[in-house]
Formats: structure tokens, C-alpha cells, sequence
């Protein structure tokens, strides 16, 4: 970076980029950096040749990307998560591979396959990407594709906004991806403590990166949980009662609360610091009146609810797979509403355990200490609950159930190891060790990642049509598992041993073998990652004999099953009158669930809009602008966003009119179709017989 | 319901339809935005009162050196009576008496608004020429982070108001502009309160 900034280009000049890092300081630190911008480059060149080959723009286009049914923006999120997921559990790799050769002797400290600096930003973006643009699209993918179905609506609230959202999302994602290929990104972790991240200490673009990634896609989210909410207040069906809800639908009116209250706190702590940063004040500052502590602060009390916004949704999909796979009744209704909202309530009093060691009062430790162990009673509840829903069923073992099994056996531990940290003198000794490291991904890895994948399973036939193979999924459950315990387990033992965390290096050889086990499960997260592309890929290849046409595949209880398989965009053909808790399991109950309704009438759809994608455009050349100072581009992205809302306001739009007609041609051939399929027993399911029609008789959930 | 057959809030169509479902839900959704918008503010305010003290201030100027109380009334004044003269606006709508009126009752609020603002940049201006930048000390970056943010806030509603002016003048007083014309009133009077807890925590706390 040279010291002049130039009107037009900014701080940009060609020695940004990893390719002239690796010419100046060969090495493996820098040819792995400069691997990682090659991939980015040919994965994107790669991408627009398939497209353009395939003439897939159109398509894309039309259908995606100016899209503003949920269903499509839930898909597009859970697809850029997916990418974000590959970089971050490569990046989770190539962090365990350096630990593994980084043993440092007293002559040569510092050892391993990368340089300290570059570890650094390793530890930064997998954190960042895995919370932000994997965890959090997952799940908001997840709701969105789902909630409406579950509702019996047919769309979000607010589709533009939604629209809207997910580019936002998509834009902060993008600076995030593009930080491999110009410049480099912060060291400051996925936290970015201050006074360290402030100019002083992390002069040039690194933690702005962070910064405006944050503050985008946070604003993103803000808008979101204000879409659920609005969604699950005033869109339900008739008669579909709060206590008739799916508890999916339960889990997302908690995340949707959680991300209206918690999201602010994040916009405030971020902009606090890129003021300090970009203008020179004085909030985090070591001098003139600067109080760093406030940003940990305010950070941890968007910080904490947010774990508990990341978990809620992989309970939700827990709560109905439990039940479905198991073809029982789902144990314990009302004490798993009472115990999510419980969670979501505490979830913003206990935020102070990530700073026990700051130095405020014992008592002030000790209340925070009782609150955080408390909300494991809670969470033990939803535990027992989903044991007793098994209890006795006839379970399935099929992928999402591989899941939910793996999830009881670790997340219980990683729950235990919270409680143990949650108690301030056990923190004093193990707070900033790999204990803590261990404790996040053994809640985090089996309770979001597991949850969220055995959600994809279950739900992707809904989507595509298709379902994805049993034995691929199993495989790919077993490997996440077995890569979880051999990556995470040792670095308990390693906390304990003295191990500190985002330690580029270490000096006592009895932590070797430990993390010779790590690596390997490093080695295992990557065959459980390829695992899980070729599980989708597999089953594209094969989706005329894992085709689900009846929509049902695993005869499920809730709305969302009664409908063909891929989904219509109109989702209903007529809005369902819900009179019971489980109403499509009610309607099996009652005999011929699928009776056509007695009439149809024009459906009302938002027309189509590139109204999301350009908000996104101007936000992500406005935030790449800061990142690099190139003002003017600054004041035209910032300019463009007000300009964009206000030109949409000023028009009428009119909604697209899906003629009754249409409607019940559509409808008809569906209720033909499910007529003329065999009904798949429960010994069929993983095979060609389940056409996605299920044997009603044996319907017991 | 009055007996004029009018209900207390918006009246949209002749009977209770779709129209006001769909108001009902677009209205809700953005009381539950401003909500979100009141934990800014909040945690701004905490911020305020925890740099409120010597060390926070950093030697430098503090509250007795750098307010005007009678600039921050006249201020209060204006926005205060910017936010009773939006009722010109939601009356005019509900008794449906016309576009020229909502007009000039919007141009009266952005007018009270900018006079609002113009006492707020002048204090600003001189307390920067006193050496109160926010640069100056923990304290002054979160008294300009705070207050500045609401001063954004009212430029936004005076944005807005222009906007709204412009889509009553282009399509007309439907049912859309409407609602959002009592979204804009929810925005309008929201700052007041903002305002309220300004005048007290920021400004009078001080100086008491």
C-alpha cells in the first residue's frame, strides 16, 4: 500500500493483490495465500464460462436473482452458505495443519506452514465467515423457505424487503470473499477487539473489511427478523392459532425477536469503531477518555444473543425431525415453546461471561455466572423432550436422525463444558485457552451445523423434487461427526494443558500428539465437506429415481407436506382453514388428505423486481469503496441506496395475477398424479417406491 | 367508531377489507423497525452516560463550557411543534380533505424540522470553534454520536416528507401513500421522543 491515497483508485495499488506477495516473499505462507485468490479467481472464471455455456444467465436472472418469493431467497441464502461453508472449513484445515507443524523451539519461535500474520487473518474469517455468512444464511435461508409453508401463507410479509436482505447479506459475504484476492483481512478475530483493531495498532484495510461487512450484512439481518416477525404475527392461516404453530415456526418467532433486539447492538459497537477509525474519536481508544471495554460490551450483548439466534433454528428442525422420523407425536408441545421462548429471554442476561476476566465486582460475575447456568435448564427441557419423543417410536435411522443422534451425544458435552465455564473462578484459568475453542464448536458444530444440514435433508425434496441419497447423507453425517470429536475433543485436553488460543505457535512438545489427532479430524472435516457436495451431486444424478412428486416423502405432520414436490411458486392453491395442531397429520387422521379444494381464485404474486440486486450492487461498491477509501465512489453508493428506494416509491407496482384457471389446471394434474402413485410404506421410504406419497394408514405423528 | 362512521386511526376504503389488513401489517412492520431503531438509541445513551465523567471527558471541554440551553429550548420548540403540526397532516388524511392541505401541512413539518436543524448545525459549528469535536475526548464522540445520529434522523424525515410530497404530486392520494403517510407520522413523532430523552439525559443531566 503506498502512503499517497490517489483521488480516483484510493489506497489500491497493484501490490495488493497475494500473486505480488508470493513474487516478493516466497514462501509456503505466501503461495497458500496466493492458492487461495487463484481458486477464488478460477472458481469465478470457472463459474462464468458454466453459465454462459449453458446460457444460464436468462434463467438466472429471471428467475433467481429478481425473484421475490421466499422460497427462491431462502434457497439462494442456503446456496451462499454452502460456497462461504467450503472456505471456512478449509480454512478450519489449513489452521490445523499449521498448529500441527508450528511447534517453535526457543532459536526458532516461530514455525508452520504460515506466517503468524497470516494465521491470524485465518482465525479472523473462519470465525467471521462461519458465524456470519454460514451460520446465519443457513438458518435465515432455512426460515425463509420453510416458515411460510409451515404458516400456510404464501409468502413473507414484506417479499421486496426480504429481496433486499438477502443482497445485503450477499454483500457483505462478497467483501468478505473478495479480502483473499485485494488486500488483506483483520487479526483482530471474529471480534475484533479494540484497541488493537483501532488505527493505531491495525492501520490500513484489514479490520475495515470486517467492518463494513458487518455493519451490511447486519443491517440485512435487522431487516429480516423484522420480516419474520411481521410474517408470523399477521400472515398465518386462518385458524392457524399461535399454540397450533409448528414448532419450527415457534423457534423462528424467538430468532426473529432475537435478531430485532440483538442486531443493534452489533450496528452500534461496528460503527463506534469505524468512527474511531475513519474520523478519530475517541470511543475505544486507549487515550483522551477512550474506554475499550465498552466495545466488548456492547459487542457480547448483541454477541451472546446471537448464539442462541444460531441455535433456536437447528432446535426448531430438531423438534420436527424428532417426530417425523420417529412417527410419533412430538412430546411435550408446550414445554418446548415455553422452554425456546425461555432461552430467548435469558439469552440477552447473561452477555457478561465473555468478559468475567475485565475486572468488575465478584457479584457482578457471580449474577452473570447464575444466569448462564440457568439457561441450560431450558435447553435440558428441549432435551429430554426429543429423547422422549423417540422413546418407543419407530425410528427411522435415516440422515437427518444420524444428525439429531450425533447432536444429543456432543451437544450435551459442549453444553456441560459451557456450564463449567460459566462458573467465573473456572473461567479465570481456562478463558483464552482452546478450552473456550473447544467449548463453541462442540455447541456450535452439532448444534447449527447438524441441525441445519438435517434441516437441508429433510426439506430439499420439498424444493427440488428430489430427494438426496440416504447412504451419501449417512456418510457424510458419520464423517461430521467423526470429524468433529477428533478435531475439537483434543483441544479440550490442549486448554487444560495451557494451550492458548489464536497462538500461531508453542513451545511445549507434549502438545504435539494432540494436535497430530486435530490435524486428522481437520483431515476428516474436509472428506466429510467433500462428502457433502458429492451427496447433492449423486443425487442430481440419480433424481429420476429419488424423484418425489407426491410431495410427502416422509410422512410429515405439518402444511408444508401437502403440496407438490418441487413446490409451486403460489405454494397453495387455496389458503388452508388449519383446525388442528398437526393439520395435515389431522387430515390423514381423517381420511383423503388430499381432496381438492371446492374452488380456486386468482392468486396474487409480487411481480418480479431487480429492485434487491441492485440495492446490493450499490451497497457492496459503497462498502468496498470505504474499505479502500475511494471517496467518490463512497458518496455514489451512498447516494444510490436513498435513490433506488425513493424511484421505487414514486411507481406503481401492480402484482402479477396467477389466473384461477391456471390455478386449478395445476392443482388437478397434482391431485391426478398423487391418485395414480403407489402408496410407500415406511420400509420403502429409502427406496424407489416412495414416490412421495406415503401409506396415510400408518400415519401415527 | 365515531359517529361519522370514521375509524380513530387511517381510514382506507368505505369497509374493514384487504386494504386495511395490508396497512395493518405494513404499519405494524415498521413500529417493530423503530423498535430496533430504540435499541440504537439506547445503547447510545448508555454509552453517554458512561463517558459522562472526568475521565471520559479527558481534560477536555465538558458540559458547563460547551452548552446552550437556550439554543437547545428553541430547538426543543421547533420539533416539538413540528411534531403537533403532523396532526394538520393525519386529520387532513383522515377527513379527506384534500392534497393541497396534507401538502402544506407536510411543508409546515419540514419547515419546523429545518429550523430545527439549523440551531442544532450552529450549536455544533460553535462548540466545535470551542474545541468540543468529538475528537477531543471519549465523552464529545459520544455526545456527537448520539445527538448527531438523531439530527440524521430528522434530516431522513424531512427527506422523506420531500419523497412523499413528490408521490402525492405523481400518483396521487391511493391507498399506498397513504400508509405511508402514517408511517411517516409513527417516524415523525418517534424523533420527539428521541428528542424528550436528549433534552433530559444529554443536556439538562449535566448541567444539573
Amino acid at each position: 500500500m503506498s502512503g499517497q491515497t490517489s483521488p480516483i483508485f484510493g489506497n489500491l495499488d497493484w501490490s495488493v493483490t497475494p500473486f505480488t506477495d508470493v513474487l516478493q516473499h516466497p514462501g509456503t505462507s505466501t503461495i497458500i495465500g496466493a492458492f487461495a485468490a487463484s481458486v477464488l479467481v478460477l472458481g469465478a472464471i470457472a463459474a462464468v464460462a458454466l453459465f454462459t455455456r449453458m446460457r444460464w444467465w436468462g434463467p438466472l436472472y429471471r428467475n433467481w436473482l429478481t425473484s421475490p418469493d421466499a422460497k427462491r431467497i431462502g434457497i439462494m441464502y442456503i446456496a451462499l452458505a454452502l460456497i462461504m461453508l467450503a472456505r471456512g472449513i478449509i480454512e478450519g484445515f489449513v489452521m490445523r495443519a499449521h498448529q500441527a507443524s508450528a511447534l517453535g523451539t526457543l532459536a526458532q519461535r516461530e514455525g508452520g506452514l504460515v506466517a503468524p500474520d497470516h494465521f491470524a487473518q485465518l482465525f479472523s474469517t473462519h470465525g467471521t465467515i462461519m458465524i456470519f455468512f454460514v451460520a446465519m444464511p443457513l438458518l435465515i435461508g432455512l426460515i425463509n423457505f420453510v416458515l411460510p409453508q409451515q404458516l400456510g401463507a404464501r409468502d413473507m410479509a414484506f417479499p421486496v424487503l426480504n429481496q433486499v436482505s438477502l443482497g445485503l447479506t450477499a454483500a457483505g459475504a462478497a467483501l468478505v470473499m473478495i479480502s483473499l484476492l485485494v488486500g488483506d483481512f483483520g487479526t483482530g478475530g471474529w471480534t475484533m477487539y479494540p484497541p488493537y483493531t483501532g488505527k493505531i495498532f491495525s492501520p490500513g484495510e484489514g479490520v475495515d473489511y470486517w467492518l463494513w461487512a458487518i455493519l451490511i450484512s447486519g443491517m440485512g439481518s435487522t431487516l429480516t427478523g423484522m420480516n419474520f416477525a411481521v410474517t408470523i404475527f399477521k400472515e398465518r392461516a386462518p385458524g392457524m392459532h399461535f399454540m397450533r404453530m409448528p414448532l419450527f415456526c415457534w423457534t423462528s418467532l424467538c430468532v426473529a425477536i432475537m435478531l430485532i433486539y440483538a442486531m443493534p447492538a452489533l450496528t452500534v459497537s461496528s460503527a463506534m469503531l469505524a468512527l474511531d477509525r475513519y474520523a478519530d474519536f475517541h470511543f475505544f481508544t486507549n487515550e483522551a477518555g477512550g474506554n475499550m471495554m465498552n466495545y466488548a460490551n456492547i459487542f457480547w450483548m448483541f454477541g451472546h444473543p446471537e448464539v442462541y439466534i444460531l441455535i433456536l433454528p437447528a432446535f426448531g428442525v430438531f423438534s420436527e425431525i424428532s417426530s417425523t422420523f420417529s412417527g410419533k407425536r412430538l412430546y411435550g408441545y408446550t414445554s418446548l415453546v415455553i422452554a425456546s421462548m425461555s432461552i430467548a429471554v435469558i439469552s440477552f442476561t447473561v452477555w457478561l461471561h465473555h468478559f468475567f476476566t475485565m475486572g468488575q465486582s465478584a457479584a457482578v460475575n457471580i449474577a452473570f455466572g447464575i444466569a448462564t447456568m440457568v439457561i441450560g435448564i431450558p435447553t435440558g427441557v428441549k432435551i429430554y423432550d426429543w429423547m422422549a419423543t423417540m422413546w418407543r417410536g419407530r425410528v427411522r435411522i435415516t440422515t437427518p436422525i444420524v444428525y439429531l443422534t450425533g447432536f444429543f451425544l456432543l451437544f450435551v458435552i459442549g453444553g456441560l463444558s459451557g456450564i463449567i465455564l460459566a462458573n467465573p473462578s473456572i473461567d479465570y484459568q481456562v478463558h483464552n485457552s482452546t478450552f473456550l475453542v473447544a467449548h463453541f464448536h462442540n455447541v456450535i458444530i452439532p448444534g447449527v451445523l447438524y441441525g441445519m444440514l438435517a434441516g437441508i435433508h429433510y426439506w430439499f425434496p420439498k424444493a427440488f423434487g428430489f430427494r438426496l441419497s440416504e447412504t451419501w447423507g449417512r456418510r457424510t453425517a458419520f464423517l461430521f461427526v467423526g470429524g468433529f470429536v477428533f478435531t475439537f475433543m483434543p483441544l479440550y485436553v490442549l486448554g487444560l494443558m495451557g494451550m492458548p488460543r489464536r497462538s500461531p505457535t508453542f513451545q511445549n512438545p507434549d502438545f504435539l500428539p494432540w494436535m497430530y489427532i486435530a490435524a486428522f479430524g481437520g483431515v476428516l472435516m474436509l472428506c466429510a465437506l467433500a462428502s457433502l457436495i458429492w451427496t447433492f451431486w449423486t443425487s442430481y444424478r440419480h433424481r429420476a429415481a429419488l424423484a418425489v412428486p407426491g410431495g410427502d416423502p416422509w410422512n410429515g405432520s405439518t402444511l408444508e407436506w401437502s403440496t407438490p414436490a418441487p413446490v409451486p411458486e403460489w405454494t397453495f392453491p387455496c389458503i388452508p382453514q388449519v383446525t388442528a395442531r398437526h393439520e395435515w397429520g389431522e387430515r390423514k387422521r381423517a381420511g383423503d388428505p388430499w381432496k381438492a379444494p371446492a374452488e380456486y381464485t386468482d392468486i396474487e404474486m409480487p411481480a418480479n423486481t431487480a429492485h434487491g440486486l441492485l440495492i446490493a450492487i450499490a451497497t457492496f461498491a459503497f462498502g468496498f469503496a470505504m474499505v479502500w477509501h475511494i471517496w467518490w465512489l463512497a458518496i455514489l453508493g451512498v447516494l444510490a441506496i436513498p435513490g433506488l428506494v425513493i424511484f421505487r416509491a414514486m411507481r406503481i407496482i401492480e402484482p402479477r395475477i396467477i389466473p384461477a384457471a391456471e390455478v386449478a389446471e395445476a392443482d388437478g394434474r397434482f391431485r391426478q398424479l398423487v391418485a395414480s402413485l403407489p402408496a410407500a410404506t415406511r420400509a420403502d421410504e429409502e427406496t424407489e417406491r416412495n414416490r412421495g406419497v406415503p401409506d396415510i394408514a400408518e400415519f401415527a405423528g | 367508531m365515531s359517529g361519522n362512521g370514521l375509524y380513530p386511526g387511517l381510514n382506507l376504503g368505505a369497509t374493514h377489507g384487504e386494504a386495511h389488513e395490508d396497512a395493518e401489517k405494513t404499519v405494524f412492520g415498521f413500529w417493530v423497525f423503530l423498535m430496533s431503531d430504540l435499541i440504537i438509541f439506547g445503547i447510545l445513551f448508555a454509552s453517554y452516560a458512561s463517558y459522562l465523567d472526568p475521565v471520559g471527558m479527558a481534560g477536555g471541554p465538558g458540559p458547563k463550557d460547551l452548552f446552550d440551553l437556550t439554543s437547545v429550548a428553541i430547538q426543543t420548540a421547533f420539533l416539538l411543534v413540528g411534531g403537533i403540526a403532523y396532526a394538520g397532516v393525519s386529520l387532513a388524511l383522515k377527513y379527506d380533505q384534500g392534497r393541497a392541505k396534507i401538502i402544506t401541512w407536510l411543508l409546515v413539518c419540514a419547515v419546523l424540522g429545518a429550523g430545527f436543524l439549523f440551531f442544532e448545525v450552529k450549536d455544533f459549528i460553535a462548540q466545535a470553534g470551542e474545541g468540543g469535536v468529538p475528537q477531543a475526548s471519549g465523552w464529545l464522540s459520544s455526545y456527537w454520536a448520539l445527538v448527531g445520529l438523531h439530527g440524521i434522523h430528522v434530516f431522513s424525515g424531512i427527506l422523506w416528507i420531500f419523497a412523499t410530497i413528490g408521490q402525492i404530486a405523481t400518483r396521487g392520494l391511493d391507498d399506498v401513500v397513504k400508509v405511508r403517510l402514517s408511517m411517516l407520522g409513527v417516524f415523525w413523532h418517534f424523533l420527539d421522543l428521541i428528542w424528550v430523552g436528549i433534552f433530559s439525559l444529554v443536556f439538562l443531566v449535566p448541567l444539573a
